[in-house]
């Protein structure tokens, strides 16, 4: 019932290059989910997040300083490798400097129709933050439609809204089951159905979505649900992490990744300026830690989603020398323990070493099982 | 050592420039046995601001803290070790970690304990910076902390909307500072302060400039020693004082032919910070008559520069060159929104193509032979982009060498790989 979302996430090139091909629209990649969908939407183009193979590389090497995170320089090797070829444009969403980089590189080296930079601001904690945005996205908005040739109308940006929103609620109500005592559905299932969410057609995702929705009340799983852990961090699709840790006898009931809640987790609330409201949005969503200051309002949020799916630990993860997230680790680990979550940290590589990691989740995982022995 | 062309002499302003340096920190550390306000924040912090507090408001910039720090290796590794013991990782920015390794050790690199600040007051362009004092605030006990993103982009696309987002939060910051610190705020010596900062930042573009000349009168690393006045107090008279006769010395330098490497044959930059603890590099080229004489890092860190008639880079017009009389407050502030977001080292950020394009710029202006780009492991802000950098000097055919090291942690720094790698380039460049 998940194959769907896996299939599109395993053959994105495959799913783009045939809507392409089959509707005569762009496909715009972007690279980081501050991008506003919506408005990319309304201009009929297909929004596709870029993002690794995890595979060994060595053609960024030039371009990017090994300091910088694999992340960042596994999605430029997409790029030079010419997996992308078939993209009509790239933007950015300004977030941290790593990803920036690839951006810079890739407009430098990989010819494109169009490409943006947006100044999404870091200050999303002050008042001044939601004007300013609403401005980025006007200028954005007027960008896009001297691209497309045509004016975007209200009734567009509505669309774009309406199918994003409706992407969000369909996804938040699947987390719902989540939280039961034995999840119908798994971490890494969860984690496919976001993904491709960042790569296909909102409509078409949404249809699948609800198809899901109808079979999942009645859906049981033929495993054990194990110990209930949540997962935090770094931009994450290490599909191959996350089914190793779930056949050790647990299972990730919910994430605060930007793969997974903090890309969906918050609605466009309508006003009669579109733009605001789009702006309000991305203002208000769980922020990346890049964007949160002074105050750390990610923690609460993090807190308040451990408690509501029941969390029994926390995988904190973070891509390697990923600064923002590196800043936030130690007072986020706090934050978790005196709450009584234990947590577990390990950084990520392009690709993980396997065996390594099972050996330490595991040794993680029996934790859990220690008070049942006295 | 190759054979002396020029005359040569220290500079006579040195030891005032010296003096001037140690009484900053102390006036920081001792602001409060006299009544006065310290504050902590990023060297390129908005720092005219809180100077409408009153005359007696000091502050301390992590940045310069942080290389100061690195100068001390023994004390910079216990500060190395006394953060990554609280969970934070090896590979953050190395001043971030040296300062604030040393409020977790409460130890002051210049003596005593760590002067804790009384609020912080940064600006947020790099990853790290609003993190930072984040972080420092906590340590700390929690002392109040302000932070007004600049991340507004290229020059060229700071039109007046996002000059209001800045300013907008420059003006909330003025009622935060009167209601944490139970002051009144003083708009004269905010106007003051501007006119300072603008006046001391053109000046060091103008000494900078002089350095074209052949044989250079400055080295780059004694600019190191120089350029740090504009980034621990840029707003305050007397650096604008010292700024003077360090550009009237330096004229007199230029008139004489005073070179600051009596055997300079070759001219190079570098670029980022370089690794404090190792500056014996550029002895080394020396010895073989390469200068350097500069870097985009030293010339504009906190150099304020425009493009003349001519074509080429010299001192921004102040705008009291520029005849504007700033009345009040938000006027004040406006002016300074324009004059700092054009600052060069705020462009990289955003466009690799742009570090590069003022990077050969130097390269034709400063009739420079070659570049040493420094992969610096410390710095993700100034070493973002810096591989493309090398592309293009690369396609420019200008030689290039690129070494790897840390500004602040000599852990990541290996003396004689770099002497080697420069060995090559000292080939390169015809000299050895
Ligand atoms: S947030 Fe972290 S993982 Fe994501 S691009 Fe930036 S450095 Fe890389
Ligand atoms: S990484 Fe570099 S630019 Fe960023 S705070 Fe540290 S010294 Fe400044």
């Amino acid at each position: 019932m998940f194959d769907k979302f896996k299939e599109w996430y395993e053959n994105r090139h495959d799913y783009a290059q045939a809507w392409k091909k089959q509707t005569g629209g762009k496909v715009l990649g972007y690279f980081c989910t501050y991008v506003p969908e919506e408005l990319l939407i309304a201009a009929d183009i297909l929004p596709l997040r870029i993002l690794g193979s995890h595979e060994a590389q060595d053609v960024t090497e030039p371009h990017i300083f090994g300091m910088f995170c694999p992340f960042c320089r596994d999605c430029l090797a997409q790029g030079l490798k010419g997996r992308f070829d078939y993209l009509n444009g790239i933007m950015i969403s300004q977030s941290c400097l790593h990803i920036r980089q690839t951006y810079n590189s890739w407009v430098k080296h990989i010819p494109q129709e169009f490409s943006y930079y947006m100044y999404m601001p870091h200050g999303v904690q002050t008042p001044h933050a939601y004007p300013y945005l609403r401005g980025e996205l006007e200028v954005f908005k007027k960008a896009l439609e001297k691209w497309i040739g045509r004016s975007i109308s209200d009734k567009d940006i509505d669309r774009g809204i309406e199918v994003m929103n409706k992407n969000r609620q369909l996804m938040k109500q699947v987390y719902e089951f989540r939280k039961q005592d034995n999840p119908p559905l798994t971490g890494l299932e969860a984690m496919y159905m976001v993904v491709s969410s960042q790569m296909v057609e909102k409509e078409e995702h949404n249809q699948a979505l609800e198809a899901v929705l109808k079979e999942l009340p009645n859906r049981k799983l033929d495993r054990n649900t194990g110990t209930r852990l949540m997962i935090i961090g770094s931009e994450d699709d290490d599909t191959e992490f996350v089914e190793m840790v779930e056949s050790l006898d647990s299972t990730l009931v919910v994430d605060e990744h930007c793969t997974g809640t903090r890309y969906f987790w918050n609605e466009v609330e309508p006003q009669k300026d579109r733009l605001a409201a789009i702006a309000a949005r991305y203002i208000d969503r769980p922020p990346c830690p890049s964007k949160d200051w002074p105050e750390r309002k990610r923690f609460p949020h993090i807190l308040q989603l451990a408690k509501d799916y029941n969390v029994e630990g926390a995988l904190v993860i973070q891509q390697k020398f990923c600064d923002p997230h590196e800043l936030d680790m130690p007072a986020l680990r706090q934050m978790l323990e005196e709450n009584g979550i234990p947590t577990y940290f390990l950084e990520f590589d392009v690709t993980v070493p396997i065996g390594q990691f099972k050996t330490r989740v595991e040794a993680f995982l029996e934790t859990f099982a220690l008070p049942d022995l006295f | 050592m190759t054979e002396m062309k020029y005359q040569t002499k220290p500079l006579d302003i040195w030891n005032e420039g010296k003096a001037l340096r140690q009484q900053y920190y102390e006036n920081y550390a001792k602001a409060h046995e006299k009544g006065g306000i310290r504050w902590a924040g990023g060297a390129w912090a908005y720092s005219a601001v809180p100077a409408g507090l009153g005359d007696d408001v000091w502050s301390l910039t992590g940045e310069p803290y942080g290389a100061s720090v690195a100068f001390n290796k023994e004390f910079a590794a216990r500060c190395q070790e006394a953060i990554e013991a609280k969970g934070f990782a090896r590979d953050l920015c190395a001043y971030l970690r040296n300062y604030l390794g040393s409020v977790v050790l409460d130890e002051y690199v210049f003596g005593g304990k760590f002067p804790k600040p009384d609020f912080m007051w940064t600006t947020h362009i790099c990853c790290s910076h609003a993190k930072w004092y984040q972080i420092a605030s906590d340590l700390e006990g929690g002392v109040p902390y302000f932070c007004i993103d600049v991340s507004t982009g290229l020059i060229e696309d700071f039109n007046e909307r996002r000059r209001e987002y800045v300013v907008n939060q420059l003006l909330d910051g003025i009622d935060w500072l009167e209601q944490t610190t139970g002051r009144d705020y003083d708009d004269q010596k905010l106007i003051q302060a501007v006119y300072n900062e603008c006046e001391a930042t053109s000046l060091w573009a103008e000494i900078c400039a002089l350095n074209r000349t052949i044989p250079a009168p400055l080295d780059e690393k004694t600019m190191y020693s120089l350029y740090v006045f504009g980034t621990i107090i840029k707003h305050r008279p007397e650096i604008v004082d010292f700024y003077r006769k360090l550009r009237d010395e330096v004229q007199e330098r230029v008139d004489n032919k005073i070179a600051a490497v009596g055997n300079e044959q070759r001219r190079v930059i570098t670029d980022t910070q370089p690794p404090w603890g190792f500056l014996e590099i550029f002895r080394y080229l020396e010895t073989f008559g390469v200068v350097s004489v500069g870097s985009l890092y030293t010339f504009s860190l906190i150099g304020a520069w425009e493009v003349k008639d001519d074509g080429t880079w010299g001192p921004r017009t102040t705008p009291q060159e520029q005849g504007i009389d700033i009345t009040t407050r938000k006027q004040a502030l406006e002016v300074l929104a324009d004059w700092t977001h054009a600052r060069p080292e705020w462009q990289h950020f955003y466009s690799a193509q742009k570090k590069s394009d003022m990077m050969l710029r130097i390269v034709r202006e400063w009739k420079v032979d070659g570049v040493m780009l420094h992969y610096n492991r410390g710095c993700e802000g100034l070493s973002l982009n810096i591989a493309e950098n090398r592309l293009a000097f690369k396609d420019a055919g200008i030689p290039v060498l690129p070494f790897e090291g840390n500004m602040g942690d000599e852990r990541e720094f290996d003396l004689e790989r770099t002497k080697k790698a420069v060995d090559s380039f000292l080939e390169l460049l015809g000299v050895k």
